[in-house]
Order: structure tokens, then sequence, then C-alpha cells
């Protein structure tokens, strides 16, 4: 029997929220005062939990890594948030927008799920503009909406190029006023090292305060997680530099099984790496391949400067594989394409990594100041960092990691396989099958924050009403500490040669060379025998300078990347298992004659979530079948 | 110093020179950063005598190294301000930016109970200025620069998003005498409009929300 | 209304104060030119006397001459309070700072401008107002005026003042109107200029003085004290 409930509410799909809001049990006021949440992360999706969940009166405390809960990374995504409102009278509807994801996800995602999102997402943007969050508006004052990454209608709401930021800043606000009022209680600058269990549930966690290095004990009756996606696993990615998986890894290793890990997205528009010392990679937005034509030189290892290379010597190779779709295609598509001429030996820079888009041709039909209205904020910050000016010479680009699909298994409360523990946001592994669409994160992390977990986690809290807070003496509590602190002196014991960074770095390049964008059997076994000696090399020979009990920048990473290194070590065992190709996951043995990913739905039409079975063995593999009701899945074609 | 190039980006250019002191066995330096995209608000330096470096309009994050020259000694301090302590090294306490925030910068709005989105239509004109304001990144700039260490503009920005804004509305009064005295609290100082905040925040925000603020403030006070 | 004057207590109340005293100020400082400019008459100073005289009879003048004393005082110990407070607000200064990359001289140092024309304030009350008001001098105030003049010191203390104070009010007129709130986007430009012109009449108009009669330009000097 399989040990996966999903607990997908009966009845038709369109019914099952509905029917479930109206039946799921309730606390009294008065019972929710005693009962203790702690929201771990606060960006989207955990600053908006936090908030709605002090609101509705339970006694909430928040954690962020950050010294505000307005820096987490959700403030960095710029394009837009997903709604089916069809103000634009497109012909946009409910039904619409779930088909779309559950098609962008290549139908590896759960449909109930799905439904559920994109009924929610018109709430979402009544709640953001009512908490003053300043969208784009039409001169009429109406709210004005855009199209993005390859779907028919305008559904994107917008706040310039950044959208994350308003709609952070909005739930930031609201986190405010409940810490003004003392209903929620704000720890920044701390970070989870360890989950809480007492008799099987979720009972609390242990913090480690990153100013004073010291470690504190937490009760909570449920614990939320919203702690983002792991891409820094490949050490570069677009992912802010603190963005770790440490909380999620633990609830993992405590029994919380792991959905999908392999499904990464991989931006194709981002600034190509330009040395060693590179710390981060910086995303262009999408919508730049609304007018930028992506080319590279015909020939082989061409060093002529790009104005140079005339336009019969230039292969335009998204245009000319994708007549339908040319710039626009999808996300995975673009980005294995590029990697696809990159790997001929047709990539540009100095590094052969990346390939042009080039806006000379839009520049020309529509004019400059045309090209600048659109694009001027993200030309100049271009320019800023790569020192070139796009007006005139091509921009190069090169695919990054973006966001996992990836993340803690949920059923349809958002609860991981321990009781009362619950994942949110891209720390679940989601709505979005194998990859994620546009405009569509923002819409998740909200959705699961103000709108399903306020509803989902009464459910269970119902049942806690008779339990007071236990003691953080409790001697489980007691024991989670004396682990983390044996854990932390044996990393500041090692006293080896490598920094952090070098071993974050190897990680890195394990990861990206064989579980980036093309996968292959060969390669991820190489792989996971690599993984697994860096993974000693790490125990052995980690440098951490500095002292335990103070501000520790290099402690925190080293224990963040000690995750990471295990985490990678599960998505290429994920990536071996699922030996076909989907979304972001390429699999380089299943692809049609043409080169494109090529799904097996006979075999793998399953959520593939994993269970720890103790360090050093072989974790274990649980199915969740798929089953498809009301989309029929097909082979994706942008031809 | 070598090991750094002009491609490089000022942090990281620390972080090739904390890697050094690591391998030699000493304690790195400690700073603040993370989104390393210009937008979180996280990184906080006074580059030989100004907030964020020489460059306008930019963070420190995307500062990058070409803006130097060749042999230059650079000066990096930690914001200073009594109402931003310092922790260590270039990293500083920001706290009083969240009880000015804590104290009014919301619509008092629970989830769930907002109207449709477009029931209230609202000025593009004033929908844009609320935006232009509502782009800061709290980073703490306009503190550092201001020679009386005061959050004026900080402040103002959040008053001035929401009095611009029909949402805003019914709190407007409450909202600025709460948030005004609770900056106050915190131990910033008084603005003397010398406008270095507004020509030094990476952002751009203009001091006229200040003055929108100050009218805002007026308004209230006399009203009460 | 005892809460609404609460708010002088704060910072952006106190900034007010400073706003509406100094626009008095500057108000009187207009005033005071206009009374002045009869000094080039060349009618012996006749005009000037009979100004004098009515600015020193009338009651409502006298009135207000206490409110103008009280303006000065609240104005500057406010600016008292001000300065301390931001003195307070950055215990540690910075080792390296360039303040003049991102604001103006005059904006950063009205404590200076103003503690100097307090100074020539106080120099001034001396030589004209105090012995006028209190004493019985035998001379009038245009032969004062124009005597004291002739002394180069003196003359030049003038000018140097008057140059000050037209950097004073360059940043106090404008920033005044932006404390009260008008400063939008669309009259920024306007108002600034407005603030420098204004700064600019009074600073020739008062500099003027020391100029013309110790050059005895036009036969200014000479047309009183002569007679």
């Amino acid at each position: 029997m399989s040990k996966l409930n999903s607990k997908i509410p009966e009845g038709s799909l369109e019914r099952k929220w509905t029917q479930y809001k109206s039946t799921v049990r309730l606390v009294n006021p008065a019972n929710k005062r005693r009962i203790e949440i702690l929201v771990i992360g606060s960006g989207l999706a955990g600053g908006a939990a936090a908030a709605s969940l002090a609101e509705m009166g339970y006694s909430v405390k928040c954690f962020a890594f950050q010294d505000s809960p307005r820096r987490a990374h959700s403030i960095a995504a710029q394009g837009g948030i997903n709604a089916a409102k069809n103000y634009a009278n497109d012909g946009d509807s409910v039904y619409r927008l779930f088909y779309d994801t559950v098609k962008g996800g290549d139908y590896r995602a759960r449909e109930a799920n799905v439904y559920r999102l994109a009924e929610i997402s018109n709430a979402i943007i009544d709640q953001c503009v009512a908490q003053g969050v300043p969208f784009a508006r039409e001169y009429g004052g109406l709210l004005d909406n855009r199209s993005f990454g390859g779907v028919q209608v305008s559904r994107t709401f917008y706040a310039r190029g950044q959208t994350g930021q308003q709609l952070l800043l909005g739930a930031y606000s609201s986190m405010a006023r409940q810490i003004y009022k003392g209903n929620l209680k704000m720890y920044n600058r701390h970070e989870m090292v360890e989950l809480v269990k007492i008799d099987g549930k979720a009972r609390g966690i242990i913090a480690r305060d990153l100013v004073t290095g010291k470690l504190e004990r937490h009760f909570g009756h449920a614990v939320v997680l919203a702690t983002g996606g792991y891409g820094n696993v490949f050490y570069l990615s677009t992912n802010a530099m603190g963005s770790n998986g440490t909380a999620i890894w633990k609830a993992y290793k405590q029994g919380a099984f792991f959905g999908n890990p392999c499904f990464t997205q991989i931006h194709p528009t981002c600034i190509p790496v330009s040395g060693d010392y590179q710390s981060k990679l910086t995303l262009m937005s999408e919508s730049l391949r609304n007018d930028g034509r992506v080319w590279v030189p015909k020939g082989k290892a061409d060093k002529r400067k790009a104005e140079e290379i005339p336009d019969e010597e230039r292969d335009y190779y998204l245009e000319r594989r994708y007549p339908a779709f040319g710039n626009l295609v999808p996300r995975d598509v673009a980005s294995r394409a590029a990697k696809q001429v990159c790997d001929e030996g047709r990539g540009v820079g100095p590094s052969g990594l990346a390939v042009y888009l080039d806006f000379r041709d839009s520049i020309k039909r529509l004019g400059r100041h045309v090209i600048q209205e659109r694009y001027g904020n993200l030309f100049e910050m271009y320019e800023k960092i790569t020192g070139d000016d796009p007006y005139n010479t091509p921009m190069r680009i090169y695919p990054a990691v973006h966001y996992t699909m990836g993340g803690l298994w949920v059923d349809y409360n958002l609860m991981t396989t321990i009781p009362g523990l619950y994942a949110l946001g891209e720390c679940n592994f989601s709505d979005h099958g194998a990859n994620r669409l546009g405009a569509s994160a923002l819409m998740q992390g909200l959705a699961d924050g103000y709108f399903v977990i306020p509803y989902t986690i009464g459910d269970y809290l119902a049942d806690e009403i008779r339990n007071p807070a236990t003691a953080t003496t409790h001697p489980a509590f007691e024991e989670a500490e004396a682990k983390v602190k044996e854990r932390i002196e044996k990393l500041m014991n090692v006293k080896g040669n490598q920094t952090v960074e070098d071993l974050h770095k190897k990680l890195g390049k394990i990861m990206w060379d064989y579980c980036g964008m093309a996968r292959n059997e060969e390669g991820l076994k190489k792989a996971l025998g690599m993984i697994r000696e860096l993974k000693k090399e790490f125990w052995s020979d980690v440098k951490i300078p500095g002292e335990i009990n103070d501000y520790n920048n290099e402690l925190d990473k080293a224990g963040r990347v000690a995750d990471f290194i295990e985490l990678g070590e599960l998505m290429i065992n994920d990536a071996l298992m699922r030996r076909e190709s989907c979304g972001g996951h390429f699999r380089e043995e299943s692809q049609t004659e043409e080169g494109e990913a090529k799904r097996d739905d006979e075999n793998f039409s399953f959520v593939a979530a994993w269970e720890f079975a103790g360090d050093g063995s072989d974790p274990v593999l649980n199915k969740e079948p798929l089953t498809f009701d009301v989309v029929h899945p097909t082979q994706r074609s942008y031809k | 110093m070598p090991g750094v190039n002009t491609h490089m980006s000022f942090l990281e250019m620390l972080d090739v020179l904390n890697d050094r002191l690591v391998r030699d066995g000493k304690e790195p330096i400690a700073f603040d950063h993370d989104c390393r995209e210009g937008i979180c608000g996280m990184c906080s330096m006074f580059i030989n005598g100004r907030a964020h470096g020489p460059l306008t309009g930019t963070t420190t994050c995307q500062l990058h190294m070409r803006f130097f020259n060749d042999g230059e000694t650079v000066t990096i301090e930690p914001w200073r301000a009594a109402a931003f302590p310092v922790i260590k090294d270039l990293v500083v306490d920001r706290t009083g930016f969240e009880k000015i925030m804590q104290a009014g910068g919301y619509v008092s709005v629970n989830t769930g109970n907002a109207p449709d989105a477009n029931s209230i239509p609202i000025e593009k004109a004033k929908s844009d200025e609320a935006f232009d304001a509502a782009a800061c990144i709290g980073c703490g700039a306009c503190v550092a620069s201001c020679k009386n260490a005061s959050a004026m503009l900080f402040l103002s920005a959040k008053v001035s998003q929401l009095a611009l804004l029909p949402q805003g509305e019914p709190e407007r009064r409450e909202r600025v005498l709460n948030m005004v005295k609770t900056h106050d609290e915190a131990g910033f100082g008084n603005c003397t409009n010398t406008g270095a905040c507004e020509a030094e925040c990476p952002k751009g925000i203009s001091i006229t929300h200040i003055a929108r603020l100050n009218r805002e403030y007026l308004r209230a006070s006399l009203t009460k | 209304m005892v809460e609404s004057l609460k708010m002088f207590y704060t910072s952006v109340g106190r900034k007010l104060v400073m706003a509406l005293t100094g626009l008095f100020l500057f108000v009187f400082l207009l005033e005071h030119l206009y009374g002045n400019l009869l000094l080039y008459k060349l009618d012996v100073g006749k005009a000037f006397e009979e100004y004098s005289a009515f600015m020193a009879g009338n009651l409502i003048i006298r009135a207000v001459e206490y409110g103008l004393f009280g303006g000065i005082i609240i104005h500057i110990l406010d600016a008292l309070f001000i300065t301390l407070a931001n003195r307070k607000a950055r215990p540690i200064g910075y080792a390296v700072s360039h303040q003049s990359k991102n604001s103006t001289w005059y904006s950063r140092n009205m404590g200076l401008t103003g503690s100097i024309i307090l100074f020539f304030l106080i120099i001034h009350l001396r030589t004209f107002f105090f012995p006028h008001r209190f004493g019985h001098p035998e001379t009038t105030m245009a032969y004062d005026v124009a005597n004291a003049f002739q002394t180069s010191w003196y003359a030049a203390l003038y000018l140097v003042s008057m140059v000050l104070l037209g950097s004073h009010l360059n940043h106090g007129i404008q920033s005044a109107f932006h404390t009260l709130g008008r400063n939008d986007m669309k009259y920024r430009k306007t108002l600034k200029s407005v603030g420098t012109i204004l700064a600019l009449i009074i600073m020739i108009g008062f500099a003027s003085f020391p100029i013309v009669f110790y050059f005895d330009l036009f036969g200014a000097a000479t047309n009183i004290l002569a007679n």
C-alpha cells in the first residue's frame, strides 16, 4: 500500500475546493490564541501565511535569515503574476489558466492542485490591490495586463519590472501590521537548523541566531516551511546568495518525502558567466525575447565581432527550428537549444558559452525610442554589469538555473508526510509539474500563503486545541539541539584546507555538468560517484574560520553547503530513475528524432516522492500516480 | 589588490578578498548582501565617502570595479547612524526601519476581504507616482548619506505611496503621525532638506515625497 | 488644539517651525529693504527719516516688532534643538565623506551661515537700532548709516554678512516651501528658482548699501553727510 495519500477531495474538479472550504474543520477564536505556529521564511508564501494566520488569531512566529522579511528573494521576481481575471476580454478563464499550467508543466502536476491555484488567482490580485500594491494601470484607471511566455491571452498583472518586489512589500506590510499588534513575532537573522518532532508530529524547531551564533528552541503546534527553492545546489544560479535548502533538507531527513527533486528550471536569458570569481547570475527578463532575435555564427569558433558577421553567416536557430513560436518558445526548449549550439562549438564570447540576443532588427523596424521605452531599464542593467551597450552590440546570454519545481512532497492540504509540517511556495513540489510557466511562481506563493494554508491548517489544528504548548525543555528539544551542536562542532573541527566556496563550486560543477540542462545515464552515474566523494572531501577538508558563538557567515554557509551536497545526490538519484524527458528534465536517451524532449507517460506519469532511509542508505522511492481526468496529455510541440 | 579585474562587481571583489583572508586563516570581513541584483536592499556600504559608492542610481552589488582606477585605495565604511548600530564590520542593524513600517506602513486589510481589484479606478499618473515611491528597497542609503542621519526619505516614500492611493485614505492621519513619532523615537535625525538622500538613493526616490509627507503631517496635526 | 501643538515636538513639527519663522523673517527683510532703499532718494534722508519715525511710532508695528524678536529667538532655539538632535543621530562620523557630491554647500551649512548672521545682527542692532530706539542720539538714522559705512572694516563686515545671508536664504526659502509641503514634481524647478531670485534680491539690495556709501556712488553719502 502506498504511504502517500494526496487527500484530494471528492467531487468534480470545479467543486473540490469550494466544497472543501465549506466542510473543513475550524478552530474557534479563543483556541486560536493558544495555538502557536512557526513559519520559516518570509517571502511571498511565508510572509503571506504569517500575516494571514496572525490575522486569524493564531500566535505566529516567523523566521528569516535576512535582517528584514522584506528582503526575501521573492523580491527579485521581475515579470508579473498571472490571474484569470479576463480583464482583457480575450477569452481567459479559470479553466484556461489551469489548462495552460498543466500543459506547461508537461503533465507532471496534480490536476486538483492546479485547478485550485487557478481558482484562487483572482482573489490574489484583489487582495494585493487592497493592500496598496501599485500595479500598472491604463489611462482609464483600470489594471493593465500583458502577455507572457507562449500563452494566448494577456493575463499577467505587473508593476514595471519589479512585480515581485511590490507583492512582497504588500505581504510585508501585512506582516508589519500584525507585528505591531503583537500577533506575530519576527525573528530576523535567524536560520532554522533542525526540525523537532514529538510523537511523530512536527512540534518545533531549533533556530540559530546568525548574529550571536546561539541556538534557540521554539515550540509550535504546527511548522510551516516556506523557504524557497534550492537552485543554489548549482552554485551559480539566479537565486540570492543566501537562498538555501537547509530547512527542507532537515525536514526530509526527519521523514518528510521529497517530491521530484530533479525538476529544475533553467532560464534561457541570463547574463553569461564571465569569470571563476563570479558569485551569482543575473536574469534578463523573458520579455526581451519578444523583440530580440537569438543567433550564433554558422561557423565554429568564429572570433569576429558580432557586428562584423554578415546575415548569411548567422544562424537564427530558434526561428529555424521552431518556425511557429520562433524566439518565443518556452523556457526549457530555448535553454536546451542554446546549449546545443554551444556544444557544437558555435557559442560566442570569451568562454564560448553564450549566444547573441540581437535587437538590431527591431531597432531598425521600430526605432530606438520604442525599444528604449520597452526595455530601457533592462538594457541599462545589462550595460552596468557587462559594460556593453546593447543598443549597438547584441546582448550575450546563456541559460542559468532559476527555479526548482521539485520540493517537499505535500498533499492537497500542503502538509508533508510529517503531521503538522507544511510546505508552501517554491519549497514544495508544487503545482508546476516539470516546468513552470512565466509569472506563475508569484501566483503560487501567494495562493499558498494567503488562501490555502489559512483553511487547510485548521483541519489539522482542530485536533490540537487540547494540547498545550510543550515546554522546550522536553527531551526532544534537548536531543535536537545536542544534535545540531554536535554537527556544528564537527564542522568547525575539520580544520581542513578548502574553503566552503571551493567545495560549493565543485558541487556546482558536478551538478551543472551532469544534472543540468541535459542528463544521461552514464553521466548521472558518474556524478553520483563524484558527489559521494565530494561529501567525504567536504567533511574531511573544509576550512571554517572564526568562532561558533559569533557572527560567522562562513559557518552559516558551511552548514548550507553540507546539506546541498546531500540534496544534490538525491537530485541525481531522481534524474537517474526518471528515464524520460519532461519539461525541464531532459534525458538524452529519451528524445524525438528532431532532438525534442520525449515523455513516457506509460512508465513515468507519477510524482517521485523520495523517502530518507538513513545516512549511507539509498533513499526509497514512493510513487504517487498522476491521473488526468480533465486534460489529456499530448506531446508538446512548438514547431 | 591582486586578483581583481574590471568585470567584477564590488562585492565579488570583496569575495576575492575574503577568500584570501580565509585561506590565510583569518576572519573574513562581514558584510550584508543577498540578491546581488540591486533589489533586496541588503547591501549597505559607504564607499569612498559615498553611500553605495561613486555611481549614482546603483546599489553596491551592482557597482563594478571598472569604475575604480588601478591601484586606487578604496575606503569602505558601514552606514553610520545612532539608529543603525554596527553589528560587525560592515554589517549594521536596521531594525529602526522595521519599527517605522510597523507603526503604520500598511493598509489595514485582512486577507480575504478585498473587493474586486478593478472596483476603484485609480488615475494613472497617481498610480505611477505611488509606484515611484514604492520602489524603495529599504537599504538605508538615505540615512547613511544624510548629514543628520534622518530617515525622512524612507519614511516619506511609504507615507506618500499610501497617501496617493484611495486604499490608504482611511488611515491617512493616524499613519503619518504614528510613523513620524516612531521615526524620532528610533533615533533618526531631523531632515534639513539638503537633498543628499535623493542624490544617493539607488532607486532615485525623490524628495518631493518628503514634501508630501510634510503636507500630510501638517494636515493630520491640524485636523486631529 | 493642545493635541495639535504637540506636533512641534516632533522632527517634522520642528521643521515646520523653522520654515514658518524663517518665512516671517524673510518678509521682514523685504520690508526692511524697502525702507533702506529710501536712502537712495538723495533727499538728505528725509523720506527715510519719515519712514523710520512711522515705524517707531505705529503701535501695530511696535507689536510686530516684538513678534519679530520672538521669531528670531524661536528660529535660533529651534535651530539649536535640531542641531543637537542631529549630532546625536550620528555619534560616530565617517572617515571619508564626500558630501559635496550629493548636496550643496549652502544647504549643509545653515548653522554656520546662521550663526555668523546672528553675530552680524547683534553688531547691526548695536550700531543702529538700540541707540535710536532706547537712546537720544544727536544725529539722524540716515546720517548714522552713511557715516558708519565710511569705515572700511565695517563696510566689509556688512558685505560678507550679506553674502552669507544670501546663501542662507537661497536654501532657506525653497526649503521652507518644501517643508510646508509645496514641492511637487511640477513646481520643483520653479520653486527653486524663485527661492534663488528672492535670495539674490535681498542679498544684492542690502549689500549695495555699504558699497554705495563707502565709495560714495552717485553722491549718496555726500548728500546725507554734507547736509
